[in-house]
């Protein structure tokens, strides 16, 4: 089984993550656009954030064999810097039009000030205005309020629900986001938050007509082997080998497939530019025929977790 | 003809009329716009205009040879023409265009990269992107690294023998291969011969191998503990390291080099013959 991890933030990761992800089956992975973990106070370290997204962390993921997409948006928290928001929405739209940016993203909410709506507002203006995608963050606080306005405001702003991807549902949130025709992404935590185990309930619960899952991994404690290791699960407990397929490799690439940036060939069948410029370690190079199909890897996640 | 006005003509004879319209379009912008409608235009190539090879015919190679001497494209791609295309037609001084190739360089993806560091030879003011060319030397991607060093007469031409030879070093180190450098034989200097026995030893030392091709450096100015090593790997290294101490033996000035390479008759005739030269030796690297 192949698998799509739709969020998790690699910058933070190491290569050890690369590798487990690699064998335990993901061959694409988005990053969106976030925080490093304290606020940045200048907008040049923004820049070159987005500039590594687009660079260094999209090579380094190649080196693995794993496709990198990635997000570009100015993120909840530090839309609170005024002065910073100003400055980094200028630059925004020279990140929007590269390769392999998949959407928006991540904006939204954190903790619902005037501020963050107002940039999050112009953000959704920007996506209409460049035709994408919007990946939305919502507030862990206050997590059911701030996600019915995400997907108020971002229809007010004349951004088509199946456009959008709501982030980091529970169950308590999933129900208005399928019902108002958004796609729902969970968020699978090791201890906080939703866990897999509750995933494979929702999974039962609402099958897997706009459900996907990622990791989120970042800089805190996370897992980034959290989508295989809940297909498992849900295999394990009984959830249809379809539904699985669609809520950990299927959706998400429907979804962010719409923008056109992200598609199934580009790890079945890579272009010959891409087997020379990126997949080396895993692909071929000078002159012998690009290896079709994926690489090797381990079915079983267990031999992955507890290597 | 031009190396623009050819960029021009391959992609106008390649692309599909979205595509060419689109192209047309944003030359057009450049005219009356300024550094972000060039910045927009370069970045959305790959989506108006794709990746595809640029696939140039023989003939086609040698029009760009002869719009600017040492231009090899042959593995160009679509969107690197392009690119390249709208930064030569945004029609600037060498000051504007080096700040803007700068600004670019500096928020480029991968794909823009191996672009910009490709056209390095069709820059207006050839000497002004001395550093720039370091920078993408500097670089971690070896797709970039590649983009500057290899089949581009650039470096050749504009870097200072330092960074000349911590180039080619950098490219030994990394895995890549030589035999696309251009210009490798004509800078060869007893600075990288030195450098490069030093690195020999060092992978000695570790039990690790060396590539045949750091021979090819040496030999022109090889001399004293040089001309042991060589020695050392004509006796006992593999098929292809004897083959390349061979050559790089042949092309020193030095006697005491004939005297060694004398001692394999086969592989001193093999050489003598064209039997077996950089190139044949590249091809089974």
């Amino acid at each position: 089984m192949r698998f799509i991890d739709p969020h998790i933030h690699m910058s933070a990761r190491t290569t050890d993550d690369y590798e487990r992800m690699a064998a335990a089956g993901i061959v694409a992975l988005i990053e969106p656009a976030f925080w490093l973990g304290q606020p940045r106070t200048q907008v040049g370290s923004y820049i070159d954030y987005m500039s590594s997204l687009v660079g260094w962390e999209r090579f380094r993921a190649a080196q693995f064999g794993i496709h990198h997409y990635c997000t570009i948006g100015l993120n909840s928290k530090e839309a609170n810097n005024e002065a910073l928001a100003e400055q980094v929405l200028e630059v925004l739209p020279r990140y929007l039009v590269k390769e392999g940016v998949v959407a928006v993203g991540e904006i939204g909410y954190d903790d619902q000030t005037p501020v963050e709506d107002k940039y999050y507002r112009a953000q959704l203006a920007l996506a209409k205005e460049f035709d994408m995608l919007v990946q939305v963050h919502t507030p862990h606080r206050d997590k059911k309020s701030g996600t019915l306005r995400s997907m108020e405001v971002a229809v007010e702003m004349g951004v088509k629900p199946e456009h959008v991807v709501i982030d980091h549902n529970n169950e308590e949130t999933v129900q208005d986001v399928l019902d108002r025709g958004f796609w729902a992404a969970f968020t699978i935590y090791p201890n906080t938050k939703m866990g897999n185990e509750r995933m494979v309930e929702v999974a039962r619960k609402y099958g897997s007509n706009r459900i996907f899952i990622d990791s989120s991994a970042d800089w805190g404690v996370s897992d980034p082997l959290a989508v295989p290791k809940t297909a498992r699960l849900m295999l394990d407990r009984g959830i249809p080998t379809r539904d699985v397929e669609a809520i950990c490799y299927g959706n998400a690439l429907k979804a962010f497939g719409q923008s056109g940036q992200m598609k199934e060939e580009h790890w079945l069948n890579p272009a010959p530019i891409d087997q020379r410029m990126l997949f080396e370690g895993n692909s071929v190079l000078r002159g012998q025929t690009p290896r079709v199909g994926e690489p090797a890897i381990v079915e079983r996640i267990d031999a992955v977790v507890f290597k | 003809m031009s190396p623009a006005l050819l960029l021009e003509q391959w992609l106008d004879s390649r692309l599909q009329a979205n595509a060419r319209t689109w192209l047309a379009d944003a030359v057009q912008r450049l005219r009356n716009g300024g550094d972000s409608d060039l910045y927009r235009s370069v970045s959305l190539v790959t989506r108006r205009i794709g990746k595809a090879d640029l696939a140039l015919s023989a003939a086609e190679m040698k029009q760009a040879n002869v719009a600017r001497a040492g231009w090899d494209p042959g593995d160009w791609s679509l969107d690197q023409a392009a690119r390249i295309y709208l930064l030569l037609v945004s029609g600037t001084d060498g000051a504007t265009f080096l700040r803007r190739l700068d600004q670019l360089c500096n928020t480029a993806d991968v794909g823009e990269l191996v672009a910009f560091y490709r056209g390095l030879p069709l820059y207006p003011d050839q000497p002004r992107y001395v550093l720039r060319a370091a920078e993408g030397i500097r670089t971690n991607m070896k797709a970039v690294f590649e983009a500057v060093a290899h089949r581009n007469p650039y470096p050749a031409e504009q870097l200072s023998e330092p960074a000349w030879n911590q180039m080619v070093l950098k490219t030994l180190f990394i895995g890549s291969t030589l035999h696309p450098i251009v210009g490798l034989d004509r800078r060869a200097n007893p600075v990288l011969a030195r450098m490069a026995c030093n690195y020999a030893h060092e992978r000695w030392a570790a039990g690790r191998p060396i590539s045949p091709e750091l021979w090819r450096c040496v030999g022109p100015h090889a001399s004293g503990e040089m001309l042991r090593d060589l020695g050392r790997v004509l006796e006992k290294g593999t098929d292809p390291e004897r083959k390349a101490a061979a050559l790089a033996l042949a092309s020193s000035p030095d006697p005491a080099a004939i005297g060694l390479l004398r001692a394999y008759p086969e592989l001193s005739s093999a050489v003598s013959e064209n039997k077996v030269s950089w190139q044949t030796l590249a091809g089974a690297i």
